[in-house]
């Protein structure tokens, strides 16, 4: 139990004020939503019954259906197991990638360094949505190019910050010791440098979460992400937003219930960033 | 202090230059990609097999890879963004006729954000700790962490469809300035909410950071009205990272509107890029993508030399970030 007294410190921390503590009900909602998705969904997400189209909110479907009949409030629920999805392995891919760029930049000559940090430039200035077309547009929409995208998108982020903790520790005394003591690159490394940088960067991997998921929805809404009749919440806002003059049920449950999950993300995101540490401002 | 701001400025020119030419080998390499047979994938299957090889053979698709690569980086310098495939008319002119909507669109946003989030972020500093400043702070994020697409729907609905207030779809009868502007006022509200919360925070954090300066304490011994000190001097000094948030934000907005243009049917360049992609019509994307990134790249450029001509300390620092 010991090792886990950090994080319920951290925890309680975050819960201390009233929008740590409402970000952190919100990601356990969704969270358990996602996890727990086909025993808190009541329906099928994806039987059809047209005889049921638009239904209103009722005791049977208690979010009302769709413009196919299906239950809106099971699609948002397995919405949120995909959403977590995409963003968990997007930012996974992301952590890797940058903190392997980030430690390589610190170590590199000059010259190097200077070249990967303009590629981290590059992609951070680049209209991430825009280039998201055009990678589409080649390789078709997939949920797998959303994680592509977005991992993409995100290491920068990483790699900025990775580097600049290694940078900082570089010189530290300990690892002086270390290094005439004989211990190799990897070593350090694996044993010294990553157990040191990972706290700040599981602090960006967190504040990071809302960024994917509005990626992966703004994707799927224009039909380039997640292909329908999956339910991610883009593309149940997407089916909402077609059947407008129908109905404005649909449409309204699930802007909603994505603007609460971000919402809710970016709150205990920030409020973590605090209780963990208020240095670290997030690069945007 | 000269060759420093000559060495600051040619560093930027190189790196988006560089940058510039990364997009385009990145659009080449892409093009250069496409899975299986391009003039399938360009043209859907349901081109002809002549129709087939006489694109390839136009579009230069069966000459070596160095060659297409040289001709593509030498049409894009003199201007020329290739040809549409479905209608034969050149990109760059489909490009600029559509440019001036989106132009519209980004600035007013950033306009509209300026105008509502930097007095809220100068409220929210002079009444700090107060409620205000708490339901503030958190409206702030509220606005930052909801994605524009959703906002807009929800505008839509709410201003258009329930209230009926204003008209919904397009950019308006060209001849029709009134009639323009009021389809702007939703699409502009919706991409600008956002900045308004990321401008509202900024402001708010670097007003009470100089406060705390001493060259404000200075002035308030000497008596200098409060009013003036808060908004003259330290509103100045705090504006400073406004600008460099908005020179790394054009990107995102530019992102932003291709969302907004297509949930508001407006012409511009997100919405070409969208019914191009729809269609597989590569060479508008490829070119309609590079203007966007360069764009991006000038107003990002002009907003760092600005932020360096406003702040003479940034120059000493290299680069503007």
């Amino acid at each position: 139990m010991t090792a886990l007294r950090p994080l319920v410190q951290v925890l309680r921390q975050v819960c201390g004020t009233v929008p740590g503590a409402l970000g952190f009900a919100i990601v356990l909602v969704v969270l358990g939503a996602a996890i727990f998705a086909p025993w808190v969904a009541t329906h099928d997400p994806d039987r059809l019954d047209i005889m049921n189209r638009f239904a209103a909110p009722s005791a049977a479907h208690w979010l009302g259906t769709d413009h196919l009949g299906r239950d809106l409030y099971s699609r948002l629920v397995h919405g949120a197991s995909i959403a977590m999805a995409v963003a968990l392995s997007a930012i996974a891919a992301a952590l890797t990638a940058g903190t392997l760029l980030g430690i390589l930049a610190a170590w590199m000559p000059p010259r190097g360094e200077a070249a990967v940090l303009i590629l981290f430039d590059v992609i951070s200035s680049f209209p991430s949505l825009v280039l998201a077309l055009a990678i589409v547009a080649v390789f078709g929409p997939s949920t797998f190019m959303v994680v592509v995208i977005a991992g993409i998108t995100l290491t920068p982020h990483f790699g900025r910050v990775a580097r600049a903790q290694v940078l900082t520790l570089r010189s530290a005394p300990f690892l002086e010791a270390e290094r005439i003591l004989g211990a190799g690159l990897p070593r350090i490394v694996f044993r010294h440098i990553l157990p040191n940088i990972m706290g700040p960067l599981i602090v960006l991997a967190s504040m990071d979460i809302p960024v994917v998921i509005t990626i992966e929805a703004g994707l799927s809404f224009l039909g380039l992400g997640v292909r329908p009749p999956l339910a991610s919440w883009g593309v149940l806002i997407q089916d909402g937003y077609q059947y407008l003059s129908d109905s404005w049920v649909p449409v309204v449950v699930s802007s909603a219930a994505l603007a609460v999950a971000t919402l809710g993300f970016t709150l205990f995101g920030e409020a973590l960033r605090d209780a963990v540490d208020p240095r670290i401002r997030q690069e945007r | 202090m000269r060759a420093e701001t000559a060495r600051y400025l040619a560093s930027r020119l190189v790196t988006s230059a560089l940058i510039v030419l990364g997009a385009m080998l990145l659009l080449f390499a892409l093009s250069a990609l496409v899975p299986g047979d391009p003039a399938v994938t360009l043209l859907g299957p349901q081109a002809t097999p002549e129709f087939a090889r006489q694109f390839i053979r136009e579009m230069g698709l069966d000459r070596p890879l160095h060659e297409r690569l040289w001709l593509f980086l030498t049409n894009v310098l003199t201007g020329n963004l290739g040809t549409d495939v479905l209608s034969g008319r050149p990109v760059a002119g489909m490009v600029l006729s559509v440019m001036p909507y989106t132009f519209v669109l980004t600035f007013g946003a950033i306009g509209l954000a300026v105008l509502l989030g930097v007095p809220l972020g100068v409220f929210a500093a002079t009444h700090r700790g107060s409620l205000a400043d708490n339901v503030l702070a958190f409206i702030s994020v509220a606005f930052i962490a909801v994605p524009s697409f959703v906002v807009a729907i929800l505008l839509l609905l709410v201003f258009s469809i329930w209230l009926n207030w204003l008209p919904v779809l397009g950019a308006g009868n060209a001849d029709d300035l009134w009639d323009q502007a009021r389809r702007l006022i939703l699409p502009m509200a919706a991409l600008a909410i956002g900045w308004v919360g990321f401008i509202a925070r900024l402001v708010r954090s670097s007003m009470l950071e100089v406060m705390a300066e001493p060259h404000i304490r200075t002035m308030r011994a000497y008596g200098i009205p409060e009013r003036l000190v808060t908004y003259k001097y330290a509103l100045k000094n705090a504006c400073i990272p406004t600008i460099a948030l908005l020179g790394m934000g054009v990107g995102r907005l530019l992102g932003g509107a291709v969302l907004v243009e297509i949930v508001f049917a407006r012409p511009g360049l997100g919405r070409l890029i969208f019914d191009a992609l729809s269609v597989r019509n590569f060479p508008v994307v490829q070119g309609a993508v590079l203007v966007v990134v360069v764009l991006f790249v000038v107003v990002n450029l002009l907003v760092d030399l600005s932020y360096s001509a406003i702040d003479p300390r940034m120059r000493r620092g290299g680069a503007a970030k």
